[in-house]
């Protein structure tokens, strides 16, 4: 089965004959939801190896105090091409990808419900990418003053000051955001209108409720992003002053702009995989999922609140003490959904029949990782602690402990739990292990460092540093090749998956449950051609 | 007698390595005004609570994956929510617990750190405007007329790793700020051109500089000495190179000081 994924893996029950065209121009016309979830992902995970490789750059200048291998202008085009690629470029459309390839099999829908729509969406996203990184790689030639500098965040009115990369940035957000919103319009009407007969929304697997409650955040919160993207623009060539005080404008509006879209956004990221978690979970521990019902609720709960507490990245650009308190009570609110999650996935572990195949390890490594970075954000929140945090490593740190377990290990885990449906291969186990044990300690060797410098008193953002850092940034940057390594292990993994491994059975796990697993392995390229029926 | 040599020994082992990890500072500096001391003490009773709400939930789950492995024929059970009252109340307890957590032992604390924060004017006895530019910090004292530029002092040869680093490396200016122990001070913020902002991890205080706009904060230093702190608001290509280096001196140095600065150049 040598010659499965590498251009036919989706033909696995011949229907050749949907094609009309062979090579490239199959790919650009497809409108097969699984043709496009594949293309998502792996898009998703080139982009994560190229922001990878950016931060990899960071880290080795950061190794020692003083300018070694880059000039300052250099190193803040990297860290913000880091941000912005990892959330854009990979974090969102690796869960669309996901999104993709197992709705439509999870619901019993032969596939996504606006398929020409699903083909536009992707395939904006390269020319947006491209948008994105070309002032980088035209600035590495000597051409412009590179790439959007001003950290992922844009802060006006240093966004309204830097280069033509800023520009590019503008343009590349307004792709990306039209192709997420085009994807989540596709995901909500296939949830509401495709769902097998008999799946009732509170009988929908918790994967899809996750995605809904994402897409609805993504709609709403891309055109506030795009509409701030633009005002940026519009200071920047067209004389407004939006931003400028001097002009009757404000800097901090544009905070308020993006937080109200960058908080959202982190739910966003991680919403899919709150939902793809229990999945996994209920397959390796042989048991069904604990309190399904309250982890609905609980992921509509964290969509609401995630719409209303965005200022509390700002407690340090100055509020009324009203605002503060505001800000800081209903950010700790969220701290209660979040705990029924966690206590739900626990005690669906609890007195299961456990066994911890590489899925397994992923989703659990998820939960107690992402269980730390919860629990930080909640002294973030603390409106008068936070100075001492914000804007400095410690944050740093707490975001990478709430972001790198869901959007990477989550998405890991789903890819290395779906796998076998999507190639008819099982893992190699041995090399699954090996591939987290390296991510765990990568990850914890990179950042525990960083929660200590920062309260030590680092800000982030910065090429050099004061002398008495040095040891943990030493130890940060060790952690972050071995985090960096274990991505090319990942690499090694999905392709001898894809190349063979032992024949996997249409339900690939024993405990597996769902109607994907109910179908061969590989899936045939039109999944459902009749709707199962629920009971 | 043998063994408890054989303890002292051991100990001091174990000691030795303690010298190594000086280099590794693992919280706050000391803190030197009221609302430091305060975040400390939240920061403290936090990381404790926090260490052991984690370790306590992995130690379970570290139990859950032993005892109920497959791999020893462990039977998986058949629950998926409450039944009985007394599940109801075990389920419902973390909540509660969490409740109090957030909105008692963090909430009314915090209530509290944060008015007196944001309590700039009450009592305090000298304002300081602390302006923000590309790439260095302009402080004035608007009542006596003094008005200087602070700038980093470490020599480029240094940054380029030409010359071997200071012991203050980037924390060293031409022109501290120079201020009374023990007097509230009301610090204003403000920036010529994009946003800063004014971090000096021992006061506890950070606030960004906004142009075009005033933001407040206050510092009462209860202690004589020399701190330094970081811009810490990405500002532009030398975002690393404007630090922040206070002298904390008795109020007659203070004034002595002041006089020197007002005398014209």
């Amino acid at each position: 089965m040598a010659h499965d994924l590498a251009h036919d893996l989706p033909h696995a029950d011949g229907h050749d004959a949907h094609h009309p065209y062979g090579g490239a121009m199959r790919w650009i016309q497809t409108t097969n939801h699984k043709d496009i979830g594949l293309m998502y992902l792996i898009f998703g995970i080139t982009m994560l190896l190229m922001g990878g490789a950016m931060i990899l750059g960071v880290r080795a200048e950061l190794f020692r105090p003083g300018l070694q291998l880059m000039q300052p202008e250099f190193f803040n085009q990297l860290i913000t091409l880091h941000g912005l690629i990892m959330v854009f470029g990979f974090a969102m459309p690796v869960a669309t990808g996901l999104a993709n390839y197992m709705l439509p099999m999870v619901l019993g829908a032969p596939d996504m419900a606006l398929p020409r729509l699903n083909n536009w969406g992707f395939w904006i996203l390269p020319p947006a990418a491209l948008m994105l990184v070309l002032p980088f790689f035209l600035g590495l030639v000597g051409i412009g003053p590179g790439a959007v500098d001003t950290g992922w965040t844009m802060y006006a009115p240093l966004s309204v000051q830097s280069g033509w990369g800023m520009d590019f940035a503008i343009f590349a957000v307004h792709m990306l955001g039209v192709s997420s919103i085009l994807g989540s319009i596709n995901v909500i009407v296939t949830i509401l209108n495709m769902r097998a007969p008999g799946m009732t929304l509170f009988k929908m697997p918790l994967f899809a409720h996750g995605f809904l409650v994402t897409a609805i955040l993504l709609i709403t919160i891309m055109p506030v992003f795009a509409g701030g993207v633009t005002m940026v623009l519009m200071d920047r060539h067209f004389d407004t002053h939006f931003f400028n005080a001097a002009g009757g404008g404000d800097p901090v509006l544009w905070q308020h702009i993006f937080w109200f879209m960058g908080h959202p956004e982190v739910y966003v990221l991680l919403l899919p995989i709150t939902g793809m978690v229990p999945h996994v979970l209920t397959a390796f521990s042989r048991k069904q999922t604990y309190g399904y019902r309250a982890q609905v609720y609980s992921m509509w709960a964290i969509g609401v609140l995630a719409m209303v507490v965005w200022a509390h990245h700002m407690f340090t650009s100055g509020m009324s003490t009203g605002g503060q308190l505001y800000f800081m009570y209903s950010t700790m609110l969220i701290s209660l959904p979040l705990a029924v999650m966690f206590f739900c996935w626990i005690a669906t572990l609890w007195r299961g029949s456990l066994s911890f195949e590489t899925p397994m390890l992923f989703a659990v490594g998820f939960i107690i990782l992402f269980g730390w970075g919860g629990l930080t954000g909640l002294i973030l929140a603390d409106a008068a602690a936070d100075p001492q945090y914000h804007n400095a490593y410690f944050l740093v740190a707490h975001f990478h402990y709430a972001l790198y377990p869901t959007t990477v290990m989550g998405a890991m885990a789903a890819i290395y739990y779906w796998l076998p449906k999507w190639t008819g291969h099982m893992l190699n186990e041995r090399m699954g292990r090996i591939h987290f044990w390296v991510v765990m300690i990568g990850f914890n060797l990179t950042f525990i460092p960083q929660f200590m410098v920062g309260l030590a008193g680092m800000p982030r953002r910065i090429p050099d540093y004061p002398l008495m850092f040095t040891e943990w940034n030493m130890l940060s940057t060790v952690g972050a090749f071995i985090l960096g390594a274990s991505h090319l292990i990942f690499i090694y993994n999905v392709w001898s998956n894809i190349r063979g491994g032992d024949k996997a059975e249409a339900k690939a796990w024993e405990g597996a449950e769902g109607l994907e697993w109910t179908v061969p392995s590989p899936a045939p390229y039109h999944t459902f051609e009749k709707q199962p029926t629920i009971e | 007698m043998q063994g408890l040599k054989k303890t002292v020994l051991g100990a001091l082992v174990a000691l030795g390595p303690a010298a190594v990890w000086a280099g590794y500072e693992f919280s706050f500096p000391k803190p030197v005004t009221p609302i430091a001391h305060e975040t400390l003490h939240v920061h403290n009773l936090f990381m404790v609570i926090a260490l052991t709400l984690f370790f306590g939930v992995l130690a379970l789950m570290l139990y859950s994956f032993w005892k109920h492995r497959k791999s020893v024929g462990h039977k998986a059970a058949d629950f998926t929510a409450p039944k009985s009252r007394k599940q109801w109340l075990w389920t419902l307890f973390p909540f509660a617990a969490l409740l109090v957590l957030d909105y008692g032992v963090f909430g009314i604390p915090a209530y509290h750190a944060v008015l007196m924060y944001e309590d700039t004017k009450t009592d305090a006895e000298l304002v300081v405007k602390v302006t923000g530019s590309q790439w260095l910090w302009e402080y004035e004292f608007p009542a006596e007329g003094v008005k200087f530029y602070s700038r980093l002092a470490t020599p480029r040869a240094q940054i380029l790793n030409e010359q071997p680093k200071g012991e203050h490396y980037l924390l060293e200016v031409d022109n501290p700020l120079v201020l009374p122990v023990g007097k509230k001070i009301r610090f204003i913020t403000t920036s010529n051109d994009v946003i800063h902002s004014w971090w000096v991890p021992a006061f506890g205080v950070k606030r960004d500089a906004v142009p075009g706009f005033l933001r407040e904060f206050w510092a009462k230093i209860d202690t004589v000495g020399t701190y330094r702190g970081q811009c810490s608001e990405l500002c532009g290509k030398e975002h690393a190179y404007m630090p922040i280096v206070v002298n904390v001196v008795p109020q007659a140095e203070f004034d002595s000081w002041l006089k020197s600065k007002k005398t014209p150049l």
